[in-house]
């Protein structure tokens, strides 16, 4: 990876301090720059407070006259006489190298374990550049996450890009814990690491994924990025890119497959629409600003593979969607750059089925080439097919039935009403520390469509000889039918 | 053209930037930006105050750095060389950029040509000396790749007597081909033309929409077709399949040339095309799709400024294609990240918003875009037929039409694919709601049907919309009252609409065979549905019973039948007309009598 050059040298540095700001707004700061200097676009400034206290900001938009800091940490304590403001002629960086495994920093990479600061391979700015189109690699190699309804339909492809959906109450922490914990590649773990980045989630929250990384015993495999509830919010802007350009360095220099967790995407968007607010500029839906899908893109797509690179990068934001609605602007435009999503839901959770998949607008739009024979089993695709079929098939009847009872229903009808309930109760369901593999989960789905008497004419989307083949009614028991080849 | 002027920047936000010292700059015209000569383009001018959108991150840039205009307008370089490239918003060859900096990501200031300019090509003259020419008119060919034959054209406007050419042989896009001379004055011209993105290449005249552009895509051709040089939008919230649909039409549209935009979308969906399109075989040519496209990649996370150029950038190459003679598909995914661009840039710029944040001329933006569709007469001598067919993908937040994208999109465009996200939820792909979506072209294009297909064709299918209408009143009332109230006969129609809908609608992109039907197969297998449905109602006045029906081994024939290869498809589905015509009342009875007969002796 290569640098742009500072065009600032040390002699300017010192003539780029300044006690002359105008005006405080919400978290941003308006330096006048009194026709001195240069100061450039996307610098970081450094602020000292009256009372001594360090900040840190990043420039927004600057003219010959007028620089617009934004503060992370906040503007209160601030005056206008008394602060003084220094730009130090560089975009925001991060120190990296492999030491940074097992560490934890804040939010704004500070570390904040005890330990002293990594002595750096190099620093990355953390905005990160674009992967070439070209120089990507299509994700095909699947991830086996343990989690049956995860494998069976949602399949997680090394690199991809596939979030939780989720709201209050729902356990996507849990979701998400057991997947970074059973997602270590067999016979890879070696190459495996999990960067986790927190944007205003509780300390209690921070602290369960600790303990679940540490019961693994791959807490030295990890690196945490930590913005908690009560940190600065406008701090949750450059989180989630800490985390990814030490994802990306650990990926793509030192050769390792990584899984980025970053929650909740849904605070850090509320982050980036406070500073449009304070900016007075034109809002979008609901108040954010219109350039939210371009800013969440920034993010999301530093995942994947390059080609002729070893290590890659797979995400896993989390995202709350406040009242459930999944069109609110935070999952809508998630869902608009990732490559599927994981929807939480809070009936099935009610009934206590974890994990609590919605099945229906659920989606992984990179299984389809990363499944299959050689992959995971040929019947993959057509099992798959069908489950989704059927399942979809009861609960409209079960939506039926509400309404006009079970009376008018044909016998064919009750079969699949009777499908969706042991779908949702052996399928979907299953143990937080339960790791089945993908011929388990796919052999359970087989297990359920023993259900209907006549395969051929009802499971319509399994083909005859896929039926021939792994019914099991028609299995030979000297068979083994757990390999990927058969 | 106006010189170079070298003005300062006087202030810096985002993709924009503002510079003085611009004194004589025209709007659009392109300028290097910075010290590194970021490539920007003038977008407002206020005196001697330039606005500027920027291509490339501008991070790190400082007030009072340089600023140069440098005359041009943001232009497209039209030679051989574009089939099968890929490119950036603004016409950098992304492979060009990786070979250059030998870096897997795209760093800000690479200065890369679109062209090569020291390949030679084999260039074959088809005038000779005092030949008259004017625009448009072809005076060579240049083999493209195994599939296209470039025409090299005389540009816009150049016109007289050709009073030199070169012999056929192997040149440069920038060696000097001909000689022009026109009142007294002589022009050497080479290959190579440049065209500002942002205008309309111009044309002799346009023509009437009349012949259908065939997608191989069920739902499109048979139901709602587009004709060439027709224009359709397909919106849909995410997950319903705008970008399956459009990589669809991509691959199986009968165009000779396909552009395709990846206009603020994902990185791997492009690598994907790549991955893809050399791989897979054009049912009109025997050759590599490749070898017919052109992709412009400006996926969501590379510069917003480059990304709203993108779509000229496309449609510039596109005409240049049509100019030649050909069909040109172009695709673009999704032109609401077109439109964010806009409304990115305008905030900047402080305008004043229209709704939903978007700028005020967003209407009049969408509609000359669409209006640079057509099937069109060329500029030449002889008289030529080139096409350009628009699909603009539209992503309405939240799914919902009502957003001033869609909106607008639809008061333009002449077809009408909805996406349903309850129809993508059920799995039934491609998500067409073929209640709600419309093509305006029906009228032009019925003689086409009606001649090149059946003279039935349109019948049948307005028999079968007529079905699906009836079917999903008949489904309401299901829902209240469940679905053994219905009749016998009404039972029926909902059978009949449900082998529409699962075995007819229902394509499965990444089937091999069904990914693709030729429309005689589409035509066959609409005949099969409608046949056996008026069958089944011939049957049940008779007496047999539907469940009986359904227990005929024709149903899984039916069921089957869109697996069936194209080139077998004839055959075996007038077989299966032959066995549908072919059912009795009396056999079907006498069957299961004699089933019932063997089921007794079991026992
Ligand atoms: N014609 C089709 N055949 C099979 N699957 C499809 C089809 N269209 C869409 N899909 C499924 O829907 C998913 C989302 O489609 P996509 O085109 O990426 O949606 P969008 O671009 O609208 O977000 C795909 O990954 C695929 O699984
Ligand atoms: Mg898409």
């Amino acid at each position: 990876m290569t640098q742009t050059p500072s065009k600032i040298t040390p002699e300017t540095l010192s003539k780029r301090i300044f006690k002359t700001a105008t005006e405080v707004s919400g978290p941003l700061l308006f330096v006048d720059l009194k026709g001195k200097a240069g100061v450039s676009y996307g610098e970081i400034a450094r602020i000292k407070l009256p009372s001594g206290e360090e900040r840190s900001g990043q420039i927004l938009e600057v003219s010959r006259d007028i620089a617009v800091v934004q503060l992370f940490e906040g503007t209160s304590g601030m005056d206008v006489d008394q602060t003084t403001i220094q730009f130090i002629g560089e975009t925001m960086k991060l120190p990296v190298s492999s030491d940074l495994l097992g560490r934890i920093f804040s939010g704004r990479g500070e570390p904040i374990d005890g330990q002293p600061p990594i002595i750096p391979e190099v620093e990355l700015p953390i905005s990160g550049s674009p992967i070439n189109p070209y120089a990507r690699q299509y994700p095909r190699e699947f991830i086996q996450t343990g989690i049956t309804t995860l494998d069976g339909l949602f399949t997680l492809i090394r690199g991809q890009k596939l979030p939780i959906f989720s709201a209050s109450g729902l356990p996507h922490n849990e979701v998400a814990a057991q997947i970074a914990r059973q997602a270590a590649v067999l016979g890879q773990e070696k190459d495996f690491a999990v960067v986790f980045a927190a944007m205003g989630i509780t300390a209690e929250e921070a602290q369960f994924f600790r303990n679940e990384f540490e019961k693994s015993g791959a807490l030295d495999r990890v690196v945490l990025f930590l913005n908690l509830a009560d940190d600065p919010a406008i701090e949750r802007i450059i989180t989630p890119r800490l985390a990814l350009t030490a994802a990306e360095y650990l990926a793509f220099e030192c050769d390792m497959h990584l899984l980025v967790i970053l929650t909740d995407m849904t605070n850090y968007a509320e982050s980036l629409r406070e500073i449009g607010a304070a900016r007075e500029e034109v809002p979008g839906r609901r108040g954010y600003p219109g350039y939210l899908y371009s800013d969440l893109a920034s993010i999301y797509e530093r995942a994947g593979r390059i080609k002729g690179r070893k290590g890659t990068i797979t995400q896993m934001p989390i995202l709350s969607m406040p009242n459930d609605d999944m069109t609110h602007p935070v999952p809508d435009l998630s869902g608009y750059i990732t490559e599927g999503q994981v929807l939480l839901d809070r009936g099935l959770h009610r009934r206590g089925i974890y994990p609590p998949i919605n099945v229906g607008p659920s989606l992984s739009r990179l299984m389809k080439e990363g499944i299959g024979k050689g992959l995971t089993r040929r019947d993959h695709r057509e099992l798959a097919d069908q489950l989704y079929y059927a399942y979809a098939r009861g609960i409209d009847l079960r939506n039926l039935v509400a309404v006009v009872g079970e009376e008018s229903l044909t016998e064919e009808d009750h079969r699949f009403l009777q499908f969706a309930d042991e779908f949702e109760g052996k399928f979907i369901n299953q143990g937080r520390d339960e790791n089945r593999s993908i011929f388990e989960s796919l052999d359970i789905g087989w297990d359920l469509l023993k259900n209907f008497p006549n395969p051929k004419r009802e499971l319509k989307r399994i083909s005859e000889k896929i039926i021939e083949f792994f019914h099991p009614n028609n299995r030979d028991s000297n068979k083994n039918y757990d390999s990927r080849d058969i | 053209m106006s010189t170079e002027r070298i003005g300062k920047i006087l202030r810096i936000s985002g993709p924009v930037v503002e510079a003085d010292g611009m004194l004589g700059s025209s709007m659009y015209e392109v300028c290097k930006v910075g010290d590194e000569g970021l490539i920007g383009e003038i977008i407002r001018i206020q005196g001697e105050v330039c606005t500027i959108q920027v291509y490339e991150e501008t991070d790190g840039l400082l007030p009072n750095e340089k600023v140069i205009g440098t005359g041009a307008g943001l232009s497209a370089e039209l030679a051989p060389g574009l089939i099968g490239q890929i490119y950036d918003g603004i016409q950098r060859p992304l492979p060009l950029i990786l070979e250059q900096t030998k870096d897997d990501f795209i760093r800000r200031g690479v200065v890369t040509l679109p062209l090569e300019y020291d390949k030679k090509w084999p260039f074959v003259p088809t005038v000779a000396k005092g030949a008259k020419v004017v625009t448009g008119d072809i005076i060579g060919t240049v083999q493209e790749g195994p599939v296209v034959s470039h025409r090299v054209m005389v540009p816009p406007g150049v016109q007289g007597t050709i009073s030199s050419i070169v012999k056929a042989g192997d040149y440069t896009i920038n060696d000097p081909i001909f000689k022009v001379k026109n009142n007294g004055s002589e022009k050497n011209v080479p290959m190579l033309q440049k065209w500002p993105v942002r205008f309309g290449r111009p044309i002799k005249e346009r023509l009437e929409p009349t012949i259908p552009l065939l997608t191989g895509q069920r739902v499109f051709d048979t139901f709602f077709p587009i004709a060439k040089g027709g224009t359709s939008a397909i919106p849909g919230g995410f997950g319903t399949g705008k970008t399956v649909s459009q990589h669809q039409l991509a691959k199986w549209s009968n165009a000779q040339i396909v552009v395709y935009i990846g206009c603020g979308e994902r990185g791997n969906e492009m690598t994907n095309v790549l991955e893809d399109f050399p791989k897979l075989i054009d049912p009109n040519t025997g050759e590599p799709l490749m070898n017919r496209t052109i992709l412009i990649a400006n996926t969501s996370n590379m510069p917003v400024a480059a990304r709203e150029a993108s779509v000229y950038t496309g449609m510039t190459l596109a005409e240049y294609y049509r100019d030649m003679g050909y069909d040109v598909a172009l695709m673009a995914d999704s032109t609401s990240r077109w439109a964010e661009a806009m409304r990115e840039i305008s905030g900047r710029l402080e305008e004043m918003p229209g709704e939903s944040g978007y700028p005020a001329y967003l209407a009049s933006k969408i509609a000359q875009f669409y209006e640079r569709a057509g099937r069109v007469k060329t500029l030449s001598t002889e008289e030529r037929q080139g096409s350009i067919t628009i699909t603009g993908a539209v992503s309405p937040p939240g799914g919902d039409f009502s957003e001033p994208v869609t909106q607008n999109t639809l008061r333009i465009t002449k077809v009408f694919w909805a996406l349903s996200k309850d129809l993508a939820a059920r799995r039934h792909f491609p998500a067409i709601d073929y209640l709600v979506s419309y093509t305006l072209y029906t009228n032009e294009l019925s003689p086409w049907f009606s001649k090149e297909v059946n003279p039935n064709f349109l019948r049948y299918r307005s028999e079968a919309m007529a079905l699906l209408q009836k079917d999903k009143e008949l489904e309401d009332i299901v829902q209240l009252v469940g679905p053994e109230a219905l009749p016998e006969s009404e039972k029926i129609i909902l059978e009949a609409a449900r082998m529409i809908k699962e075995d007819f609608l229902q394509q499965n992109a990444f089937n091999e065979v069904d990914s693709f039907s030729t429309i005689q197969k589409q035509w066959l297998m609409l005949k099969v549905i409608i046949d056996f449905y008026n069958k089944m109602r011939e049957l049940y006045n008779q007496g047999v019973k539907l469940p009986e029906m359904m227990n005929l081994p024709i149903i899984d024939k039916i069921t089957r039948m869109k697996y069936i290869p194209n080139e077998k498809a004839e055959g075996e589905l007038a077989g299966i007309l032959a066995e549908i015509d072919a059912l009795h009342a009396d056999d079907i009875v006498d069957r299961i009598s004699g089933r019932m007969m063997t089921d007794l002796k079991k026992d």
